[in-house]
């Protein structure tokens, strides 16, 4: 981790990279790891510590970081995009999706 | 740089041969009414330490038997010297049988009942003498050398941020897999914020009970907020974690895994439980920091190893609470809460592996007496993990 770098993908297949510092509209970063490499655009604008799609994600897909998934898209998300509570949902201890029936 | 093997650490050895680095006598109220009694025998005599809480009666059950040996264990601790257990007298948890219970380590232990010694003010009276007799006998204790293979570490993360799971995290994972290598014990805890990363742990469990038992615990502790007809998420991650970045529990679950570096998990034990084997273990307890925390406490853990993003004061009667900032701009606002600053990781100067081997000698300090900010601010926090209700 280079103090000069402002994203940081933990791994190859993240969809997932982090802000190390805090990223704005415009702002054109380059996420990279050991097999991969990407400049990406960024659309909105992401607080130090939140996360940003580093590829498009469908509604409906699973999203990972550290190569783990931690969560469900619940809209499209757009490369570039804010990925945080409003478009990700955890997929456990979820006991308002239980049928009460 | 200092090799770590040269780091000396000087305990006190207790009758049982277990080693203490702190020589608290603790006045342990056993019941909720006797807590105030218990503080006030605590402000008289300097060298005790003791604790508020709202327990003790009207508890059955696992209920009784977990919060039972949660005041064994907080006796028993070997950061303990001795011990002035105090009852009411009516209650459910008898005071005597607790004191019967921590009297098998061998260290002295004395008991009073409100209601048999008269009133408050008569056990008052009778707890700070005795109380004072016994922090004198504690005072000619003489530290001694002890090894890493003696030290039981407790791992936690609380007030997580996105850094968490990069920094502090990691690096606690590094000194995790060192006291291992070096034939200590590390505990991991905090059931609920490892739900989405039980995977990785069954994988490395020592045996396949012990895998088995990583989905028990899991599945149990996933089961009460479904039971609840809740989205965990309204609870855990909480908003702090959430405005540090965080948005679901598997993400945050996955980041507090960290703290168990990669070490082969050997025995997964109940609440306020102490470890039977040496190594890397897992303590079943609720992602709440006090009540994690005290359940390590009454476990056997002499030092507490807590990492933060957001920044927290928590701290325990008895064992010291090394604080590990995830990020620099916490460290530097928080400075009189923080030990530790793991950000270095996320400012590019330094690896997971060097912060280690900083905390690793910072527990070598704080194990021969060198105090926590924890501890300087008096953060004497406890909380007992109830689990049934109150009748």
């Amino acid at each position: 981790m280079k103090s000069n770098k402002k994203a940081l993908m933990l791994n190859r297949k993240d969809d997932i990279a982090v802000a190390l510092s805090p990223l704005f509209p415009g702002d054109q970063v380059t996420v990279k790891n050991d097999t991969f490499c990407k400049q990406i655009d960024i659309k909105e604008a992401i607080s130090f510590g939140h996360k940003f799609a580093v590829r498009p994600i469908s509604k409906g897909e699973d999203i990972l970081k550290y190569g783990e998934v931690i969560g469900m898209a619940n809209s499209d998300i757009g490369e570039g995009c804010h990925v945080h509570v409003h478009n990700l949902e955890g997929k456990r201890g979820r006991g308002d999706k239980i049928d009460k029936n | 740089m200092t090799r770590i093997d040269e780091f000396e650490l000087l305990g006190y050895r207790r009758p049982d041969g277990q080693v203490g680095i702190r020589n608290h006598v603790l006045i342990l109220p056993t019941i909720t009414c006797a807590a105030q009694t218990a503080k006030r025998i605590s402000e008289l005599v300097d060298g005790t330490t003791t604790f508020i809480h709202q327990h003790g009666c009207a508890q059955v059950g696992t209920d009784y038997e977990q919060t039972f040996r949660t005041y064994v264990g907080m006796g028993t601790n070997p950061n303990v010297y001795g011990v002035i257990v105090l009852g009411l007298g009516c209650e459910t948890l008898q005071a005597l049988k607790i004191a019967d219970a921590i009297e098998k380590t061998g260290k002295p232990v004395e008991m009073i009942s409100i209601q048999q010694f008269g009133s408050t003010l008569d056990a008052i009276a009778q707890g700070a003498k005795k109380a004072a007799q016994m922090v004198q006998e504690a005072s000619l204790e003489k530290r001694t050398p002890f090894s890493f293979n003696e030290l039981i570490v407790g791992t936690e993360c609380g007030g997580s941020d996105a850094c968490s799971g990069l920094s502090a995290n990691p690096a606690v994972g590094e000194v995790s897999d060192m006291i291992v290598d070096r034939g200590g014990t590390s505990i991991l805890a905090e059931t609920t914020e490892l739900i989405g990363a039980e995977h990785l742990l069954a994988n490395r469990a020592a045996d396949d009970h012990v895998a088995k038992r990583v989905y028990e615990v899991i599945h149990a502790m996933e089961q009460r907020s479904i039971k609840m007809g809740v989205d965990i998420r309204t609870g855990n991650p909480s908003p702090g974690n959430i405005e540090g970045g965080l948005s679901s529990l598997e993400e945050k679950s996955l980041g507090a895994a960290k703290k168990a570096g990669s070490r082969p998990l050997m025995e997964l034990i109940d609440y306020a439980e102490r470890p039977s084997k040496k190594g890397l273990v897992w303590m079943d307890t609720p992602g709440h920091d006090i009540e994690q925390l005290t359940g390590m406490t009454a476990g056997g853990a002499q030092i507490v190893l807590f990492t933060s993003g957001r920044g927290t004061p928590t701290g325990s009667p008895i064992v010291p609470t090394i604080k590990i900032a995830t990020n620099t701009a916490m460290f530097e606002r928080m400075n009189d809460n923080m030990d530790i600053n793991a950000g270095t990781i996320i400012d590019g100067d330094e690896t997971p592996k060097d912060v280690g081997i900083r905390i690793l000698k910072e527990i070598a300090l704080v194990c021969s007496g060198k105090k926590t900010k924890a501890e300087i601010l008096k953060q004497h926090d406890f909380g007992i993990w109830r689990i049934g209700p109150t009748f």
